[in-house]
């Protein structure tokens, strides 16, 4: 029963106007999203990074890798949990194994077998969760992931790095391919602003960088929400207020130091994530102010123990505040 | 249902509302910017042989306990859907035109939180099947006889659970659950049977318990006649109806052509691709 009409297809595609668009065609707007090509690129000279996915090969770009290494590319079909716990079984022989999915199967449907089968024997799988926070916009619940740093921070042995953009996605990746155990990657869709057109000097996993200087407040941010937060502060700027931006790209080893200096310098920290408020980057400054018995002004800005409405991105980052607008709205409420 | 001669009549309105469906896909899709096409065009006429024939159901009273349940296992296929809901009175038509707008209760993967007639929230593949299997088991256990239906994607068999719930299904006797799977050959990233194979799926379901039956899921005749068939020779097996169909049927230029999983027409594509499907003959 499989006949392909081939010709139907290309005089359907050939005569498209201005606006239509199916996913290949589609797939190049996320051009943000270098994952695929970037592991080609550590793959040419190494032969244990092996990449997996889960039926979304060209969701994920992944399909830039496939079509340099074939037969170090292995689709799972529709079976999410399978590839993870099969990638701590490649991690066992030796290999790198980078398993890409949306980020709310991975860190939601696979929850168990991250946990017991990956972090537990602590082995070097990679998981690129892509597509994280509400960025699937009117997908609904079941493709939003507003919890999975909450969920992936409290197992032990795990490492949590949140890139913001296309330069930091490489130097993240590149950085770490021999890194110890495993590895949660916060991706966004491959639509997110370059944040670093100058490149990342120094990319280190739980190193802070301080994007923004400023005297008034920090803002403590990363990934999806870095690009909102700079805008704002640059908005900020201009009426007077002088905001810091701490990207704090890596939320596990979370660099506590950081948090202390800016207390020091700014006297008020406001965290902003396009996550919910429990558990994420604002717990995990709350967390060193208390243990630190440090005392600022402080708030946490993000989801706030809700699920996000259904609507397109845009839509949903102005509704809840998480656009430059309303970071900045947020930042002068913060104020009063 | 009872037995019955199936006529022409019923088939022609039946064919009508399939077309129905794929058209008011295609209109919601524009207000979306994007949606799955493709999903939709390949069970249009199951949907339309359940909603308008089969299924027993209220729409004034969604929330009736003896209602036959629909679980859309493919969640993505719910762009088709809702029309069909807000037909019957479900819901006012109104909604549909705010289908995926920020805040609106019809978004590209059904929620049983916002929408009346949506029996159980999906998106996340493989977890409808369980979900029927303990909706079976409820009606079983209060004895009532309502039958829960349950669509799935054929890539979806790739998922572990739906496996397991195949395995309790067939362990329990749920004669009152019918899975329907929408065989439509192809999934995200191609065919199936090139990504992740998931043939032969009738003797998978046959050594878990299940009947199982093979038809085209494009014609609705021949859909009624096994729905019918399977009501006649219940026995202490839950049911699974593999639907032969094509992802995109309707449209030549999608036809089993993944691009078009995910996709948005502009206004004269559109208006090139409502044609051919008003204008295509029944089966």
């Amino acid at each position: 029963m499989q006949v392909i009409n081939k010709e139907a297809h290309e005089a359907f595609d050939n005569n498209l106007h201005p606006g239509s668009w199916n996913i290949s065609i589609n797939a190049r707007l996320g051009e943000e999203a270098v994952s695929g090509e970037v592991l080609a690129d550590i793959a040419q000279d190494r032969d244990d990074v092996i990449v997996l996915t889960a039926d979304l090969m060209f969701s994920n770009r992944m399909s830039d890798f496939a079509k340099v290494h074939p037969n170090k590319f292995f689709n799972f079909g529709i079976s999410e949990q399978n590839m993870v716990a099969a990638a701590a079984g490649l991690a066992t022989t030796g290999k790198k194994p980078y398993v890409a999915s949306f980020a709310s199967f991975l860190a939601l449907l696979c929850c168990e077998q991250i946990r017991t089968s990956v972090a537990y024997p602590k082995l070097p799988v990679r998981i690129l969760a892509h597509h994280a926070g509400m960025t699937m916009g009117f997908y609904g619940t079941s493709h939003h992931a507003l919890e999975d740093l909450s969920i992936l921070r409290s197992m032990a042995d795990m490492t949590i790095i949140c890139p913001s953009d296309r330069t930091q996605i490489r130097a993240a990746l590149e950085s770490t391919v021999d890194y110890d155990g495993p590895i949660y990657f916060r991706l966004g869709r491959g639509r997110e602003p370059l944040v670093y057109e100058d490149g990342i000097p120094e990319f280190k996993v739980g190193k802070a960088i301080k994007v923004r200087e400023g005297n008034d407040m920090t803002i403590i941010t990363n990934g999806l929400t870095l690009a909102a937060s700079v805008d704002a502060a640059d908005q900020l700027k201009e009426e007077g207020i002088s905001v810091q931006v701490l990207d704090m790209h890596t939320i596990k080893p979370f660099d506590e130091d950081a948090v202390k200096q800016a207390v020091k310098e700014t006297g008020r920290i406001m965290t902003v994530e396009e996550h919910s408020v429990i558990g994420g980057i604002g717990s995990c400054v709350a967390e060193i102010l208390a243990d630190n018995g440090l005392t600022c002004k402080f708030g946490r800005h993000g989801v706030y123990d809700e699920y996000a409405l259904i609507g397109p991105p845009k839509d949903l980052y102005k509704h809840y505040q998480l656009d430059a607008k309303g970071v900045a709205n947020k930042v002068k409420e913060f104020f009063k | 249902m009872k037995t019955e001669i199936i006529e022409k009549d019923t088939l022609d309105f039946l064919y009508d509302r399939a077309k129905f469906i794929r058209l008011e896909t295609v209109r919601l899709v524009d207000i979306a910017k994007s949606g799955h096409y493709t999903s939709v065009f390949s069970c249009a006429e199951v949907f339309s042989a359940l909603y308008y024939r089969i299924l027993n159901i209220d729409p004034n009273n969604p929330d009736w306990t003896d209602r036959d349940r629909f679980v859309l296992s493919k969640g993505h296929a719910a762009i088709g859907l809702y029309p069909v809901l807000a037909e019957l009175g479900y819901f006012p038509k109104e909604w549909l035109d705010s289908y995926t707008r920020v805040g609106s209760p019809l978004g590209d993967h059904p929620d049983m939180r916002k929408v009346p007639g949506i029996d159980f929230s999906s998106g996340s593949l493989g977890h409808g099947l369980s979900v029927s299997v303990g909706m079976a088991l409820g009606g079983r256990i209060d004895d009532r006889d309502f039958k829960v239906y349950c669509m799935l994607g054929d890539g979806e068999l790739n998922e572990g659970q739906i496996w397991e719930a195949a395995m309790s299904a067939g362990n329990f006797k749920l004669s009152n659950l019918i899975a329907i799977v929408d065989r439509n050959q192809m999934s995200l990233d191609g065919f199936t049977e090139d990504i992740m194979p998931v043939n032969p799926i009738d003797e998978k379901f046959k050594a878990f318990g299940w009947n199982t039956y093979e038809v085209d899921g494009h014609d609705i005749k021949s859909l009624l006649e096994t729905f019918q068939h399977v009501e006649e020779h219940k026995n202490e097996k839950p049911t699974v109806i593999i639907a032969h169909t094509l992802k995109g049927k309707g449209v030549k230029g999608m036809e089993l052509n993944n691009d078009w999983h995910l996709g948005y027409l502009s206004e004269a594509d559109r208006k090139r691709v409502e044609e051919e499907i008003l204008h295509a003959s029944n089966k």
